[in-house]
This record gives C-alpha cells, sequence and structure tokens, in this order.
C-alpha cells in the first residue's frame, strides 16, 4: 500500500522512545521512519554499532520487535540463517516466515561486513538490507570508514580525509539486486514507499539512507533534518532507486544549491573549507559532479 | 538392540553426514575445508535428494557459517555445521557468541594442524585454540563414536537446561577418512530419540532482543551463569546417553581400559586406539588407559575416581600451549590432580602435530621410557615429544 499521508504509517512503532541516542540523531529518527513502513510479521538484524549500544543496554531494550545482534560483520550472515532457517521450519510446521530486515551503519556496511554482504546478495536470500550512513565510526568515536566523504576530518584523519567514498549502491547494483534505492529522512514519505516496494519485492534489496549525526558531524542537534535537506539539495546524497537495472532519479534536482551551504552548517568540514585547501574543495566538488553526471547518464542509459 | 541397528561402511566424515541427517536437521550452513569437506558435500547431497528436509545454506566464508547457524538457531530451528583448523580460527570470535547467545548447534571439527607453516594433517591444535569459547567439546575415537556422539550432541544440546553448543571432535585424515563398518540405528529411532524442546526464539507476536550489550552491571553474571550452565552439560551427559537407543555408543564422559594397570595413560581421540592395543598386545600391564570422550566440561570428579589407584600418569597431547606451563589436556589434568589434593607424577607428552601420526613402534618407545622418566623425577612434571625428529625426544 502507497503511503501518502502521515496516517498510512500508524501502528506499531519498532523503537521505543526512551532509548539513548543522541538528541538529533539521524540514524535513530531513519530506523523509526524505515519500522513504520515495514510490512509485519518482521525480524530486525544489526550488526554491532551506534544503534545497538544505544537500544539495549541490559536489562532494558528499546525493540519492540523481535531483534538480535551477533557481531559487527556477519550481520548478513546472521539474516541469511534466519530467512533460509524460517523458510524450512514453515515447511515442516515448525515455524512461520518472517521479513528480515537488516540495519546497519557504513561502517558494518561499507568496511568490515561488506563480505557477508556479497555473500547474502550473491545467494538471492530475500531480504531488505538498510544502510544508516552517518559517514564514519560513530560508536568508537568518529574513526573514518569507506562512507567517509572526501575532505572530512574524522579522529583518524585529523587533515581531511583524501579519498572518495565508496559507490556501496553500484556493488549492490552489480550483485544482480532486484532493487537498490537511497532515501533520506527529510523525504520521509518516499523513504516510506521504498521500504514498502523493497519488502514486496522477492530477493535482497538494499536501502542506503543518508543519516546525519549531530556528534560526528558537529553541528546543532536541531538541524539534523535541514542537513539531509540540504545533502540532497547540493546533490551530494542523491535519492534514486535501481529496480532490475533500471535507474530513476527520484528527486532531479536541477539547479543544485552551493555545496558550501552544506559544508558550512557542520565543522568537520572547517578544515575543508579553509582557503589552503582550495584544492581539496574542488575535489570534493569535482566527486559530487561527477556523480550527478553520471547518474544521468545511467538513467537515460537504462530507464524504468 | 540389534533389531534397532544395521551395519554400514563408512568414513568419520561420512558417519558425522548420515548421523545428521537421521537427526532431522533443519539448517545447516557450511564453507568448503580440508579434512571436513566431505561431511557438507554429503550433506549437500542428501539435501538435494531430498533425503533430509534442510536447508543448506553454502555460505562464503567460515565467520558467515556460524554466524548463519546463530541467526537459524535462533528460530528454533536444528542446526549443523562442521570445519577446520583454518576455518575453525576464522570462527573463534563467533563461537563465543554462539555459546553466550545459548544457541544450541552441533559441529563436527574434523581436526587439523594450524598455519604456519601450512599443513593440512591432522592434531587438536585448532579446537585447542577455542577451548575457553563456552562450547561442550566431544572427542571421537573412530567412525562409530563419531556417529554416536553426533546423535547424543543434538540432545544434549538441545536439553532445555543446557542450549548450549556441542562441538564433536574426530582427528582429520585417521578418523574422518578411515572406512569401518558403523552400527547404524533405524531413522525413526533416532527422531524418537531426539524430540523437539520449545525454546525462546525470534517470532514478531513474542518480541525478544537477543545479543544486547550487558554493562560491567551485568556482564559478570551472564558469564559465570554460563560456566554453571556448562558444567550442568556434563552432569546432564548421563541423562542424555542412558536414553540412547544403542547401549554400545553411548557418550561417556571417559572409558578406562587395563583398569589395573599402576601408570594410567590419558589420550583423547583417534590415537587412543593405538595405544589401547599397544597395552593389549604387548602384555604391557603396568598401565591402564583412560580414553577421555568429554573436554569441555572436564570431568575433574571421574578422572580423579579413575586415578584413585595410580602410581604415575602420563597425558597426551595433540597440541601445544607455547609459553604455557602445560599443554591443554595435560594441565587440565595436573589442576585436577591438585584440586584433588593427590600428588602423582606426571608425564607430559607432545605427539602427532601436523599428522605426523604415532606408530605402534612410537607409542611402544614411549611406554618403555615412561616409568623410567616419572620415577627419575620423582613427583615432580617430566616432559616428552613423541616423534618429534623421529623418535622421543
Amino acid at each position: 500500500m502507497q503511503v501518502s499521508k502521515l496516517l498510512d504509517l500508524y501502528g506499531r512503532e519498532g523503537l521505543s522512545p526512551g532509548h539513548s541516542a543522541c538528541q538529533g540523531c539521524g540514524a535513530t529518527i531513519a530506523v523509526r521512519q524505515v519500522l513504520l513502513a515495514a510490512e509485519p510479521p518482521y525480524i530486525v538484524v544489526s550488526p554491532t554499532g551506534c544503534l545497538e549500544v544505544i537500544s539495549t543496554p541490559y536489562p532494558y531494550t528499546a525493540w519492540r520487535v523481535p531483534w538480535v545482534h551477533v557481531a559487527f560483520e556477519n550481520a548478513a550472515a546472521v539474516a541469511s540463517g534466519i530467512e533460509a532457517a524460517l523458510r524450512v521450519l514453515e515447511r515442516k510446521g515448525l515455524g512461520r516466515r518472517h521479513k528480515i530486515i537488516v540495519i546497519g551503519g557504513d561502517g558494518g556496511t561499507f568496511d568490515i561486513g561488506l563480505q557477508a554482504i556479497s555473500g547474502a546478495f550473491e545467494r538471492g536470500h530475500d531480504l531488505l538490507y538498510v544502510c544508516y550512513d552517518n559517514e564514519a565510526y560513530m560508536n568508537t568515536g568518529i574513526q573514518r570508514s569507506a562512507a567517509t566523504p572526501i575532505g572530512s576530518v574524522t579522529t583518524t584523519t585529523p587533515a581531511g580525509k583524501r579519498e572518495r567514498k565508496k559507490d556501496i549502491v553500484s556493488i549492490l547494483v552489480s550483485h544482480g539486486s532486484p532493487y537498490v534505492a537511497t532515501a533520506s529522512p527529510h523525504l520521509w514519505k518516499d523513504l516510506a514507499n521504498k521500504v514498502r516496494k523493497a519488502q514486496s519485492i522477492e530477493g535482497p534489496t538494499f536501502l542506503h539512507i543518508v543519516a546525519p549525526c549531530p556528534r560526528g558531524w558537529y553541528y546543532d542537534s536541531s538541524l539534523t533534518i535541514k542537513i539531509a535537506k540540504l545533502a540532497v539539495e547540493t546533490r551530494v546524497f542523491p535519492i534514486y532507486e535501481v529496480e532490475n537495472g533500471k535507474y530513476r532519479i527520484n528527486y532531479l534536482i536541477s539547479r543544485p544549491r552551493p555545496v558550501e551551504e552544506y559544508l558550512r552548517l557542520q565543522s568537520r568540514f572547517a578544515y575543508l573549507l579553509r582557503p589552503e585547501n582550495a584544492a581539496l574543495l574542488e575535489e570534493f566538488k569535482r566527486w559530487v559532479e561527477e556523480r550527478w553526471n553520471q547518474l544521468l547518464k545511467l538513467a537515460a542509459a537504462f530507464p524504468p | 538392540m540389534y533389531s534397532l541397528t544395521s551395519s554400514r561402511l563408512m568414513t568419520g566424515n561420512e558417519a558425522v553426514a548420515y548421523a545428521v541427517k537421521q537427526a532431522d536437521v533443519d539448517f545447516i550452513s557450511a564453507y568448503p575445508i580440508t579434512p571436513q569437506t566431505i561431511i557438507v558435500e554429503r550433506l549437500s547431497e542428501y539435501v538435494s535428494s531430498g533425503e533430509v528436509d534442510a536447508e543448506f545454506v553454502p555460505v562464503e566464508s567460515e565467520h558467515s557459517a556460524l554466524s548463519a547457524c546463530i541467526g537459524a538457531s535462533l528460530t528454533g530451528a536444528r542446526v549443523f555445521t562442521s570445519t577446520s583448523s583454518q576455518g575453525l580460527a576464522l570462527m573463534h570470535e563467533v563461537m563465543y557468541i554462539a555459546s553466550g547467545l545459548r544457541c544450541p548447534i552441533v559441529m563436527a571439527v574434523a581436526n587439523r594442524a594450524l598455519s604456519a607453516p601450512l599443513n593440512i594433517h591432522g592434531d587438536h591444535s585448532d579446537i585447542m585454540g577455542s577451548r575457553d569459547s563456552g562450547w561442550v567439546l566431544i572427542f571421537a575415537e573412530n567412525p562409530q563414536e563419531v556417529y554416536d556422539y553426533i546423535i547424543q550432541a543434538f540432545r544434549l544440546a538441545e536439553h532445555p537446561e543446557v542450549l548450549l553448543p556441542v562441538a564433536v571432535n574426530l582427528d582429520g585424515f585417521t578418523v574422518s577418512h578411515s572406512s569401518e563398518p558403523v552400527a547404524v540405528l533405524e531413522d525413526a529411532v533416532v527422531r524418537s530419540y531426539l524430540p523437539r524442546n520449545p525454546r525462546p526464539r525470534l517470532e514478531y507476536e513474542e518480541p525478544s532482543s537477543f545479543g544486547v550489550f550487558a554493562l560491567p552491571s551485568h556482564y559478570f553474571e551472564f558469564k559465570v551463569e554460563q560456566e554453571r550452565v556448562l558444567r550442568r552439560a556434563g552432569e546432564l551427559v548421563e541423562e542424555i546417553s542412558r536414553a540412547y537407543p544403542n547401549s554400545h555408543g553411548r557418550l561417556v564422559k571417559l572409558s578406562k581400559f587395563n583398569e589395573d594397570g599402576r601408570i594410567a595413560v590419558i589420550c583423547m581421540g583417534g590415537t587412543t586406539g593405538t595405544v589401547r592395543h599397544a597395552l593389549k598386545h604387548h602384555g604391557l600391564e603396568d598401565f591402564s588407559l583412560i580414553s577421555l570422550k568429554l573436554f569441555s566440561p572436564f570431568p575433574g570428579k571421574e578422572l580423579l575416581e579413575a586415578l584413585s589407584e595410580a602410581e604415575g600418569v602420563v597425558v597426551m597431547d595433540r597440541a601445544t600451549s607455547p609459553g604455557a606451563a602445560l599443554p591443554p589436556l595435560a594441565s587440565n589434568v595436573a589442576a585436577t590432580l591438585y584440586e584433588g589434593g593427590v600428588s602423582l607424577p606426571l608425564l607430559s607428552v607432545v605427539y602427532g602435530l601436523g599428522g605426523r601420526e604415532p606408530t605402534l613402534k612410537m607409542v611402544l618407545e614411549m611406554l618403555d621410557k615412561a616409568e623410567e622418566r616419572l620415577r627419575a623425577r620423582g613427583r615432580a612434571v617430566s616432559r616428552m615429544y613423541l616423534g618429534y625428529g623421529g623418535g622421543v625426544a
């Protein structure tokens, strides 16, 4: 069912309030939206990360839905096991199938968990993998990951990261996934409908969500949604979906806002904006432009 | 009891696969590694032909294999995996989580040496590297024991008071690849021996959180409770094995041979057979043999009873613990003696690393020198490398 108004999302909250995430945490806003949109019955699997730590300090849990965490690099493998086991238990009359939703951060997805994700997608398990991308290892204190954009300062890139962000979407598309999409919590209807669409498709699907982090991006916690919006409107985080190899840009940004509007609000880019680092800033802009142009070409070459 | 069984020629690996098939397993996940590979090859054939109604998930690494098994186990499924050597080392992290999350997974380990240098042959270094991971660890001597212990492992693992993973160890090649006639039970007999017990599981209508994080306020209690449960698993071995339909195949914590011998030789796995043969056919009445089947939880009480008349003890380890006071089995034996207030001379023998099989000649040479070593050092500990440099060092 298409989500067109807030009432369409009325239902069981998967993640209850009272957890210990930071004020303005983009990840928990995204997770709340994902779970409000998700069709029951489902099981959530998380790798190690902020989400796991803020939601389950024993003896408390913020999860109102079945949830499991095993380790950092293996969420997709754990999900594979649950999915396949429930298939056979249903066949034998010993259980029933659930939809499987993996929710992991960028460290558990782009870096340490990539092998398990690749395996699960190659084997074709029926699951939705959601990556909330806050562009660094926030749980351990803001270290760079493969998702950290060029020029961003982290505790392990004190002079700004020199490498570009890994293109995770293309990696999953290359696995032959039937549905890979990006989303932003400020576009909640788009996000919710992508969750429903992904869940309606058999096979491994992927949703990449931008999740601003006040603590690690160094901005005021009231600005999370504004920053997510700016990421999209500056073309830093394009919103698109790839269905069976067909590209659709959901938000065609014809007149992008200057990248500096996005960068200036976040102290992680203060170094990048210094006059002496103009070359690095140019490289950041080139990255944004090249990705956008490549996306336009893909959308033209492989239209829905 | 013979009406319940028939005999089939099987290798250790085939015995594992056959037992797992009869156990009505729901989920198997594994990754190929020598010398375990044949287990999963056979199981994939059983799944493919429909002889067992299970899902076989051929993952991209052993780390993912055990991770997938944990996920599957938390749905309430009956779960099996197998591995060796580097594969077990790669699983190491996940082994602690499998026991911590109380997943009754059964795993066969076709024991093999660890790299470097690379070596595909048998020794116990792999499982000894994970001996503190909170699993029940069983050692089988031959394909028959492999078959019987795999079936009993499911019963023990899934016992409502246990819910812990169990690893059944079989020596790489010497047991995994040797054929012998194995008495197998009828399918229906195995099924009735392995009932389905309800346990906490992932279900939308009864949401639970598995794998939470615990601060210093609770972590310690989790771990001590886990240790208590592992001890309880040891106590329940007798109960689950008494119910096993083939009385000859019941899992015991240890078995004894030549009980009146003054010097006890303690050994695990396939080499036990060589030692027994030496005692039996070479008139070595001074020696008794204690074949340890359960390594974890360590059966200290039973071992002390078995050693009550002994004047010396020879402990054979197929692994080393570089830098430690003693190798793993010897250190457990020494600690058990100390705990029981028993002071016995102990000879710690390290043998068979990287597949250097202890021949009958080597074992006889070891026994020949054992008494002299035990006496010469009085009540202290002495050490021997059997087969190193081609002899006894």
